[in-house]
């Protein structure tokens, strides 16, 4: 019996046996495959983390992207047939969503963590600020592109202006809109990363946690990986663009 | 205290810092447009002029405009390390395709009435190039650099996790040490910066639009062909 038995309190709680010098060199452990950590790129971390924590990011970035886009794409729409009618709220909104434009994504995520907290919303009010400029920019260029004659024609064949806001402004307008959407989801695949910084969620997290270790594997593959999403998301967006406008095909259409 | 007093303090007493920091932001963000013009051009000029191989500026323009900007930095830090070289790689990448798809449109919406009378005066092709398709298409080139230049100031922030200390991005990226107060007010420069040079390459833009163009100052006038995403961009200011 020491003196510490005279102790009020317990020392229980604390390690009572001090680990030794470890044996060896430390091998960091950056989650398998067994890759020394100065690699550039190993494979078997690839393999060995595809189903465990690539994919379940990749299938977290898309949905936020999606959700983003969807929601970005809702408003935009309302506030560009508002704009459509009424000039200073044009005026407005593209001031608004210009400025929401040039803020750093980091600083404008971060600014909502003290009222929405670290969360999923947060990251999704970041992102959907940013499509505006995009989306309603190309809705409302859309909409105003439509060719004086077809819509003398549209209402000489006894259309009222609903209508033909509806069936001949608004088909029109969906190139437009498409092409601003592809815009949108390629510029939100990217900020999404961002975010994760903030929040973690998507591949960005991926990217964060291997650059705080520098672990090169994770960085190259979790980079490589959201660069191929967005390429991916990209064509994709091109091909609905496509289907959505068979009439553009038979002229020599400029991408946007 | 409350949060915009806290914002106010940082301003009085970080002022040196937030200057030299938008400072080295904006030497930065010179470079890196310089590049992608310097890249940029040259293929917009010459894809334009030949009227051929245009799925190089648009195919090569989108598919570069997808390039997740973290993840070039991410990408790069694996392949070419931590510094200066990778935020000004990462910067390039995100300026060239909005100047490529701009030049190129231009150049090629050059009347063909105007080149034909260029080629019945006597020009060759570099003066017809020089002459006649360059000046004529300053005003949408400008307008892309204009656009680039926007972006690239409001990311240039991103050296902070590229390893390449000096810019704004030290602050915005490190929240940690700064507080919320730092990051706002380093936004705040950030953001009139980017402003800022949107309105001096506005003004660049008018100067150097030749005055037989001048009709094209009138920001409606539809300028030809020119796709809505990169023309009207950042029409504020």
């Amino acid at each position: 019996m020491g003196p510490l038995a005279a102790l009020p309190f317990s020392l229980a709680p604390f390690p009572t046996e001090v680990p030794g010098p470890a044996q060896g060199p430390v091998i960091p452990d950056f989650g398998g495959g067994g890759c020394p950590d100065d690699a550039t790129f190993c494979w078997s971390w690839v393999r060995e983390n595809w189903g465990s924590q690539l994919v379940p990011h990749l299938v977290q970035h898309i949905y936020i992207t999606a959700i983003a886009v969807v929601i970005g794409l809702v408003i935009s729409l309302a506030a560009a047939v508002l704009a459509y009618r009424l000039s200073w709220f044009e005026k407005g909104f593209m001031a608004f969503s210009t400025v929401l434009y040039t803020i750093p994504a980091l600083a404008f995520f971060l600014f909502f963590v003290p009222i929405t907290g670290l969360s999923l919303l947060t990251v999704e009010i970041g992102l959907v600020g940013y499509t505006f400029l995009l989306l309603f920019r190309n809705t409302l260029t859309g909409l105003r592109s439509v060719p004086p004659g077809a819509m003398a024609a549209a209402a000489g064949m006894g259309m009222t202006p609903r209508e033909i806001f509806l069936r001949i402004n608004l088909p029109l307008a969906v190139p437009s809109i498409m092409a601003g959407a592809r815009v949108a989801t390629v510029t939100v695949i990217s900020l999404a990363t961002i975010a994760a910084d903030v929040t973690p969620l998507g591949l960005g997290e991926l990217i964060f946690t291997a650059l705080h270790t520098v672990f090169r594997t994770e960085l190259i593959a979790a980079g490589a990986l959201a660069i191929l999403l967005a390429l991916v998301a990209d064509a994709l967006l091109v091909l609905a663009q496509r289907a959505a406008t068979p009439w553009i095909r038979v002229r020599r259409g400029r991408t946007t | 205290m409350s949060f915009w007093t806290q914002v106010g303090q940082f301003f009085v007493h970080n002022y040196a810092l937030l200057l030299s920091e938008a400072g080295h932001q904006i030497v930065l963000a010179l470079l890196a447009v310089c590049t992608a013009t310097a890249i940029a051009l040259p293929i917009g000029v010459t894809v334009g002029h030949l009227h051929r191989w245009s799925f190089l500026a648009i195919s090569g323009g989108n598919a570069l405009r997808a390039l997740p900007t973290l993840a070039i930095v991410a990408v790069g830090i694996g392949i070419y390390g931590l510094g200066y070289v990778n935020i000004w790689v990462a910067l390039v990448v995100l300026a060239l395709p909005l100047i490529l798809t701009n030049t190129y449109v231009a150049v090629d919406g050059v009347s063909p009435e105007m080149v034909e009378a260029a080629t019945g005066m006597g020009m060759n092709a570099w003066q017809i190039v020089t002459r006649v398709e360059l000046p004529s298409a300053v005003p949408l080139i400008m307008a892309g650099i204009r656009t680039a230049t926007v972006y690239v100031i409001a990311t240039a922030y991103l050296a902070g996790f590229a390893g390449s200390p000096g810019t704004l991005g030290d602050i915005i990226t490190n929240p940690g040490s700064y507080q919320l107060a730092g990051v706002l007010a380093a936004s705040v420069v950030a953001v009139a910066l980017a402003f800022l040079a949107e309105l001096l390459l506005g003004v660049a833009q008018r100067a150097l639009t030749p005055r037989g163009l001048s009709y094209l100052r009138d920001d409606n006038h539809p300028t030809p062909d020119a796709p809505p995403t990169t023309t009207a961009a950042s029409a504020a200011a």
